[in-house]
């Protein structure tokens, strides 16, 4: 072992990053020429945007797939298991920082923006000179209507399902991680089945709410400030939702491969952690998005 | 593990040629990536700089029109954030963090590679609207200021391209900052506690904590103004319930700790330096350690400091006052360490020595602008003229640039195995000195008297020193020229290196041999 950095793996030159950067730049740059300019009329369409994708798809595939062969050939000691814990730790605390942005949003406008906008405060011009007319409210879609008369949502329907499908998936992550451990294969790919089942469940929906909310409330995206928020809050969770199913539909078929030890199972746990994230931010979703309006 | 497979994955593959570059897992192939890059991008955005200055040299419009004026104050904001000082102190990071920490390489060192390799192309996808007019005068950067409020930048007509740029840039600095915090915490020397890590790993330690914590925030903001535009949401738009003011909020919920982000690891670089020309221990290590926390938390619940003009609550002007002003306290920490550290202390003013004593001197003045600026009253007189771009440039230039090239300095004859030229390198500092007192310290002047900042024209009372910051502009700017002639000609050759470098080195990473090798610790030294 001493010829070695001291057991500790650094891996070889690898094309996967720079290919990863390829295809976001194509994925990215492909997505502005494809939205309208000034003129309307964009410079690229979204070809480019879909090829970026593709590569980027092409990456994740490659990239992971030699961190799963390097995992199972044993190169991997305890220390780069806990390099991994950490990165997937301080991972997921970057993406409670993004959803942070968007629930601070929601907070700043219930709170401050929109009671100013009704007069509240010293924060008066606003209201004086531009719309007077106005009377602080929530939900709201500003002094203009901007999309138009809307319904919200209300929480004892689908959002109440969602939260119990979420909170049972929970448990199921939790009972296969047990299987897991007890080298009890069956439990743990039941557990993690039933697991991918309910969040795609979850997404299906979420998917429906939506086209309830577009047809027959007129909440939409463009509904002022609750429209925006809502929307931007359930979607980026609800594509972190599809994320992170996927993780688990990946560990799912890696686990009816036969990987996975009782003590060495990071990915398992990545997933796990990641997926239990995905429902806290929900029940915050649920209480400040749906509930408390 | 078996001894030949160890082998087989460690030393069989050394690309030549641009492959290396593009493939390399090796921490200092990066570090290196970093530092080029970072020096390109600050030609770049000091070009820029010139630009700006050469038009303001006298009132009237005499070589760009108004609106390639704002492209240039806007693009060399972004390109000197993002594109010089952020990357060049996470190459510094990479190149020695674990040089410090006795670690073989980072903790992760394919995901290194492609924060690194993100970079590149973000700088590409911030800069290619500036090409895409009919000619080069009339192109479509971004020309809404650095810190691209709504509603002005939601009319900017190719903003997807900016938003893009900036999600890229943040992805870059999530995961280098993942990969220093992993490395820092679960790569270090056996023996080498916390307590015992030098200033410069803490330092990093905690701006990597900083920028996993802010980078995601920006990346919302601009997520916001990207759906205002295209997309209909009414994130910022008064008339659909939002407001443009909480724009500034979350872009300085970011923009706060961004500044420490280009602070911090500075103040690491020069409390390595300092203990070494002053041949003593860095006094007070502890207290430096608890200075950098609190700066880092104060950071935190200060932002609306930069929005005392918007018409927030009384409450809100005096909260954010106070605790912006008990920021000085930690800020005073350090600087009486340092202080003391030097005194009675064997000086000596190798080149490192004379960057890190003038980062001390001229951040303080910096320093004592901010508490100026802190006071929300005295604020509305200050508020958005050149006393806030003296004060910024002077934490900026001679906070964080001045501590990058005395950490480019102090390490370079560990890098190449040469010593720089001591003489180029004085001269070097003492012509950036003078160029950067000469820009800059006029500008208090100009501020005071009322210049508001980002405009391209002034009335013909602030042409005198005007006249001096261009001046001094141009002799700043071309002084780099020298550092580059010096770093290359250091590379190329020179006077070779010991391993300890410098008579009052002290750490790890004078302990291998100069140049560094490939691999920094094939076995972990132990720290007693």
């Amino acid at each position: 072992m001493s010829s070695t950095h001291g057991g500790y793996y650094v891996p070889q030159p690898s094309h996967w990053p720079i290919t990863g950067s390829i295809g976001l730049f194509l994925a990215t740059g492909g997505f502005a020429m494809a939205l309208p300019d000034k003129a309307g009329d964009p410079i690229g369409s979204l070809g480019v945007m879909y090829a970026g994708f593709a590569v980027l798809a092409v990456m994740l595939f490659g990239w992971f797939g030699t961190v799963i062969k390097e995992s199972q050939a044993g190169m991997y000691n305890d220390q780069v298991d806990r390099s991994f814990r950490m990165g997937m730790t301080w991972f997921i605390f970057s993406e409670v920082m993004f959803f942070a942005a968007f629930f601070g949003a929601l907070y700043y406008i219930r709170i401050f923006a929109d009671p100013w906008l009704g007069g509240a405060g010293n924060n008066l011009s606003t209201h004086e000179w531009l719309y007077p007319e106005y009377t602080s409210h929530w939900p709201t879609n500003g002094p203009g209507n901007v999309g138009g008369d809307f319904q919200t949502m209300g929480p004892w329907g689908i959002p109440a399902i969602n939260t119990l499908i979420l909170l049972c998936s929970g448990v199921t992550v939790t009972w296969a991680h047990w299987g897991l451990k007890k080298e009890n294969r069956g439990q743990l790919i039941l557990g993690l089945f039933a697991t991918v089942a309910l969040g795609f469940i979850f997404v299906g929906f979420q998917a429906y709410e939506y086209i309830h909310a577009y047809s027959d409330l007129n909440l939409k995206l463009n509904s002022g400030a609750y429209g925006s928020t809502f929307y931007m809050l359930t979607g980026f969770h609800g594509l972190h939702v599809t994320i992170g199913a996927i993780m688990l539909l990946v560990v799912l078929l890696r686990s009816m491969k036969g990987h996975f030890s009782e003590e060495n199972h990071f990915a398992f746990e990545a997933a796990a952690w990641y997926w239990h994230f995905v429902d806290v931010v929900w029940l915050g979703l649920f209480i400040f998005v749906y509930w408390l309006v | 593990m078996s001894e030949t497979m160890t082998h087989d994955t460690h030393h069989d593959e050394h690309p030549s040629g641009i492959k290396r570059w593009l493939f390399t897992t090796n921490h200092k192939d990066i570090g290196t990536l970093y530092l080029w890059f970072s020096f390109i991008m600050f030609m770049l955005g000091g070009a820029m700089a010139l630009v700006i200055r050469a038009e303001l040299f006298q009132p009237g419009m005499q070589i760009v029109d108004p609106n390639f004026f704002n492209m240039m104050t806007t693009l060399h904001g972004l390109i000197m954030v993002f594109g010089a000082i952020m990357p060049a102190f996470v190459g510094l990071a990479n190149w020695q963090v674990p040089l410090m920490i006795g670690a073989p390489d980072m903790a992760l060192p394919r995901m290194n590679n492609w924060s690194f390799w993100i970079l590149p192309f973000a700088a590409t996808m911030l800069v290619a609207p500036m090409f895409m007019g009919d000619n080069f005068m009339s192109g479509q950067g971004p020309a809404f200021g650095w810190t691209f409020y709504a509603p002005l930048s939601g009319q900017y007509d190719k903003l997807a391209f900016f938003v893009f740029a900036v999600h890229l840039l943040g992805f870059s600095s999530i995961m280098g900052s993942i990969n220093i915090i992993a490395t820092i915490l679960n790569m270090r020397a056996p023996g080498m506690t916390l307590m015992k890590m030098p200033m410069f790993v803490w330092t990093w330690l905690i701006t990597a904590f900083l920028l996993i914590a802010v980078m995601p925030v920006l990346a919302g903001a601009v997520t916001m103004l990207l759906t205002d535009k295209y997309f209909g949401t009414s994130f910022f738009d008064a008339a659909g319930g939002g407001d443009p003011v909480l724009f500034q909020h979350v872009f300085w919920f970011f923009g706060h700790p961004e500044v420490y982000i280009m602070i911090l690891p500075a103040f690491g670089i020069i409390s390595e330096i300092i203990p070494t020309f002053a041949r003593k221990k860095l006094f007070g290590y502890a207290s430096m350690v608890y200075a950098v926390a609190s700066i880092a938390f104060l950071s935190f619940i200060v932002w609306a400091h930069h929005m005392f003009t918007v018409g927030m609550p009384v409450a809100g002007e005096l909260y954010f006052m106070y605790a912006t002003v008990m920021i000085a306290v930690p800020t005073a920490v350090k600087v009486f360490n340092w202080a003391t550290t030097m005194w009675r202390g064997s000086m000596t003013f190798e080149t490192p020595m004379l960057w890190a004593v003038g980062t001390v001197f001229l951040f303080t003045i910096g320093g004592f602008t901010g508490l100026m600026l802190g006071v929300a009253p005295a604020d509305f007189q200050y508020h958005d003229t050149y006393f806030v771009v003296a004060h910024f440039h002077y934490v900026l230039v001679s906070g964080a640039l001045f501590g990058i090239i005395a950490g480019v300095m102090y390490w370079l004859p560990k890098w190449t195995g040469n010593m720089y030229n001591e003489g180029l390198g004085k001269l070097h500092f003492w012509l950036t000195m003078i160029g950067m007192n000469l820009t800059f310290f006029p500008m208090h002047f100009t501020g005071l008297a009322g210049m508001p900042r980002r405009y391209s024209d002034y009335p013909l009372q602030f042409a005198e020193f005007n006249q001096i910051s261009t001046i001094g502009a141009f002799i700043f700017g071309f002084s780099q020229l020298i550092m580059l002639y010096l770093i290359i000609k250091c590379i190329k050759g020179g006077e070779k290196a010991t391993d300890e470098v410098w008579e009052g080195s002290h750490g790890l990473e004078w302990t291998l041999p100069s140049p560094a090798p490939y691999h920094s610790f094939d076995t972990a030294p132990e720290i007693k």
